[in-house]
């Protein structure tokens, strides 16, 4: 994480994978209980994982980063909880965090956020798309939109900033 | 979308990072205590012969005690309530400084003067103008810290709120202090109570609106 701060992206990208892979156990154990649909964690998965990126600069970096997570990832399960009226009481113990998550969930669509990426301009999903699915650096997004690199950047900042927001309004 | 495919976009923008939240709330705090201080000296300015009183009043210099005494364990609180992971329970005790030194100041009074006086300390001079200027002076303070708080990742939204009007009202408190002629903890113990309690309940419901996320 300290890496990822200091604006790493391979340090960041590696951290990203095997905390979606402790996330995803971890949803699952928490929603098993109260009969929350198995397909339905991963969107809660991605909640999350926006949600440790907009909100980094939260960490203090003389704390252990465990329980920062295990905060962000309960508040984001509560909030789901809610939203299905169920009582929000949640469970989230990092120290269980063995990786039991397959991986290959992290192959499988969370509907919501494609639902959500409705909601960006046309440019914007664009890139976001260029960047996620097709895999391509923001320098080649950036020469093919006929754009600066900056510029893609920051386009791609403020999607990620909408998905999330659009993502809390839903749950309104 | 994927996941594995939304974290190729989060960490094509690693670059992005915000300063860190205690840093923003630092600086919040600060715009809007200067802010506050502007319309302040703008438009009350404070007592004449300030400086003696500071040395030569025990209950003028003990109305800073009281209002720093709220101000400085409320920053303290709201740094920490920024932060997801913050556990507030070992904390609260902090809240309880404010009330404390209160309670002191007017057994003090209560003792140092006779029960005959004990009414016309409390009325003061001008009790309804401290009742407008304290909310008053508390709006900017308020606006940065739900700003600064916004940009933290509270996981108590109603508490982070509460305390960080509380907050407001502190710097509101220790601004008008320097102004206002009635120094008898009974006097702030009536009507500048009523301002910190109010801009509280403001805060806190800011916050229950403003600070989820």
């Amino acid at each position: 994480m300290r890496a990822a701060i200091a604006g790493n992206e391979s340090a960041y990208h590696k951290l990203l994978s095997e905390l979606s892979q402790v996330l995803r156990g971890v949803v699952r154990r928490g929603f098993a209980g109260v009969g929350v649909p198995r397909d339905d964690t991963e969107d809660v998965v991605q909640d999350v994982l926006l949600a440790i990126h907009l909100k980094r600069h939260t960490w203090d970096r003389s704390m252990p980063l465990g329980p920062w997570i295990s905060a962000i990832a309960r508040n984001k399960m509560i909030d789901d909880l809610r939203r299905r009226g169920r009582r929000p009481e949640v469970a989230v113990d990092l120290s269980e965090f063995e990786i039991e998550g397959d991986d290959q969930q992290a192959s499988i669509d969370a509907r919501d956020l494609d639902r959500v990426l409705g909601s960006l301009s046309d440019k914007n999903r664009d890139i976001v798309r260029s960047i996620s699915i097709d895999g391509h650096s923001a320098r080649e997004v950036a020469e093919r939109l006929g754009m600066s690199e900056v510029a893609v950047r920051v386009a791609l900042h403020r999607s990620l900033k909408a998905l999330a927001e659009t993502y809390q309004e839903k749950k309104l | 979308m994927r996941t594995e495919d939304l974290i190729k976009a989060i960490s094509a923008d690693a670059k992005s990072v915000e300063p860190p939240i205690a840093q923003t709330l630092a600086i919040a705090v600060g715009v809007g205590t200067l802010i506050s201080a502007l319309v302040f000296f703008g438009m009350f300015g404070v007592r004449d012969h300030f400086m003696d009183l500071m040395t030569s009043s025990v209950r003028f210099v003990f109305k800073f005690v009281l209002t720093l005494s709220i101000a400085i364990p409320a920053f303290v609180l709201a740094r920490g309530l920024a932060r997801p992971d913050f556990n507030p329970g070992k904390r609260l005790w902090l809240l309880a400084l404010g009330p404390a030194v209160m309670l002191a100041g007017i057994l003090f009074e209560l003792m140092a003067l006779p029960a005959e006086a004990w009414r016309s300390k409390m009325m003061g001079h001008n009790a309804i103008f401290c009742l407008i200027v304290i909310p008053l002076l508390s709006l900017t303070p308020l606006a940065a810290i739900i700003y600064a708080l916004r940009k933290g990742a509270t996981t108590h939204p109603v508490l982070a709120g509460a305390v960080g009007g509380l907050l407001s009202a502190g710097i509101a408190a220790t601004l008008y202090a320097a102004h206002c002629p009635d120094d008898s903890p009974l006097f702030l113990a009536a009507w500048y109570t009523i301002g910190v309690v109010v801009m509280t309940g403001v805060g806190a419901l800011l916050g229950s609106r403003m600070l989820r996320w």
